[in-house]
């Protein structure tokens, strides 16, 4: 079967769906995604669907489900490079992902991801 | 029927001059041609191409029937005239007339030329009458399509016309909404705002609603729509220009804009400036005047 790549970038993750998003592919994803934060210790996951043409209401939950995952994992999610059509697809289909940050292109939502780690840090005690 | 088929057209033939100085004349009578929106010489040259057509789809069709191919010349004629007409502000009954007033002419030829046998004048005349009256109608039906048309264009200028979105600064977008938004123009507004947002790649989108006369209910939930399909591209907006009334309205309405609304595009921009690191500040010595 089909995966989505991961890849890790410094201390975040970035998913770049680049392929139509089937149902099982989605789930698989999801799977993949938690199992990897946690491995990696990643505190954020970019998801990049500029390539992502067609979405539907299961597509929606995913993101927003990715989102609610990645939090309680301690992980800030970045949804990047949405379409116009999706975005109006989305909103019609009453999908505001209000759980989700988003951000126009993967350089932006990993600047967006940079300020919240330095803003955390700053908070940090840590080791 | 034959036979007043070749007799007319000989008719024709023989009078034309006749006829149409007769018909110009009318023409010019009737006002609604002489108003200095036709030239003299260009309706000369209409009656005298629009009575050769004629004369050719008579004489070659030889039936009554303005639809058969015969009259195509005919029927272009009247179409491009009427399109002309309509866009020179003819209204529709002084276009048709151009049709209807070549009547005269022709019936007072025919009583003419057959004085001697009246029911073959009435004959002729009924058919011409007929002929006639549906080339006028058709005159009519081009009239209204080509306004049709311009209807149609004048509604999308409009419609594009009024969802400018402008670049107020590097990442920071205006959208002046102005007019009444429904749902067709919202998806316009919306479908150009989202647009604007890639092309700029801006962050923040300011929609100012100074030019929409009410806002309800809808109107409100087609601002959140847009607010919230331009959030996931990544854009954050302000809603400036409400107007005092309106707040009033919305807020008895129970319609709550969970944005931040600014009451001026001008404290709207400067929030947008603050929010992407910038500010605005006075020089000491203003420059009044540019020089050069």
């Amino acid at each position: 079967m089909d995966r989505i790549p991961i890849l890790k970038l410094g201390r975040a993750l970035l998913v770049t769906i680049q392929v139509d998003m089937h149902d099982r592919l989605a789930t698989a994803l999801e799977e993949d995604l938690s199992a990897k934060i946690v491995a990696s210790g990643a505190r954020g996951v970019l998801i990049d669907i500029s390539g992502l043409d067609l979405v539907d209401s299961f597509m929606g939950r995913m993101l927003d489900n990715i989102a609610a995952v990645s939090r309680m994992l301690d992980a800030e999610t970045v949804v990047v490079g949405m379409r116009p059509a999706v975005a109006i697809t989305l909103v019609e289909l009453g999908l505001e992902l209000s759980g989700v940050k988003t951000a126009l292109n993967v350089e932006r939502g990993m600047a967006l991801i940079q300020t919240q780690l330095e803003d955390v840090d700053v908070g940090d005690v840590g080791p | 029927m034959g036979d007043g088929t070749v007799r007319l057209s000989e008719w024709l033939e023989v009078h034309q001059t006749e006829i149409i100085a007769a018909w110009t004349r009318q023409l010019r009578d009737s006002g609604g041609h002489g108003a200095g929106r036709v030239r003299d010489a260009e309706l000369d040259g209409q009656c005298k191409s629009f009575l050769e057509a004629l004369l050719n789809a008579i004489k070659s069709d030889g039936t009554d029937d303005i639809d058969r191919e015969g009259y195509a010349p005919v029927r272009d004629l009247l179409n491009d005239m009427s399109q002309s007409r309509a866009l020179q502000g003819f209204s529709p009954s002084e276009t048709a007339t151009f049709v209807f007033l070549l009547k005269e002419p022709l019936f007072s030829l025919i009583q003419r030329e057959l004085t001697s046998d009246p029911a073959a004048a009435l004959d002729e005349i009924w058919r011409l009458s007929s002929l006639l009256d549906k080339l006028g109608l058709f005159t009519t039906e081009a009239y209204q399509r080509s306004r049709e048309d311009v209807i149609v264009r004048q509604q999308q200028e409009i419609a594009e016309l009024s969802t400018p979105v402008v670049k107020l600064w590097e990442g920071i977008l205006a959208l002046h909404l102005i007019g009444i938004l429904d749902s067709t123009r919202t998806q316009v507004v919306m479908e150009s705002l989202l647009q604007a947002i890639v092309d700029q790649s801006a962050d923040i989108a300011i929609i100012d609603i100074t030019g929409v006369p009410t806002v309800d209910t809808l109107v409100a939930q087609h601002l959140l729509k847009t607010i919230a399909a331009a959030r996931l591209m990544g854009a954050d907006c302000i809603i400036s220009g409400i107007r005092p009334q309106i707040a009033q309205t919305m807020v008895h309405l129970g319609v709550e804009l969970s944005v931040v609304s600014k009451a001026s595009l001008a404290d709207a921009f400067a929030l947008a400036l603050r929010r992407t690191g910038r500010t605005v500040t006075a020089l000491k010595t203003p420059v009044l005047q540019s020089v050069g």
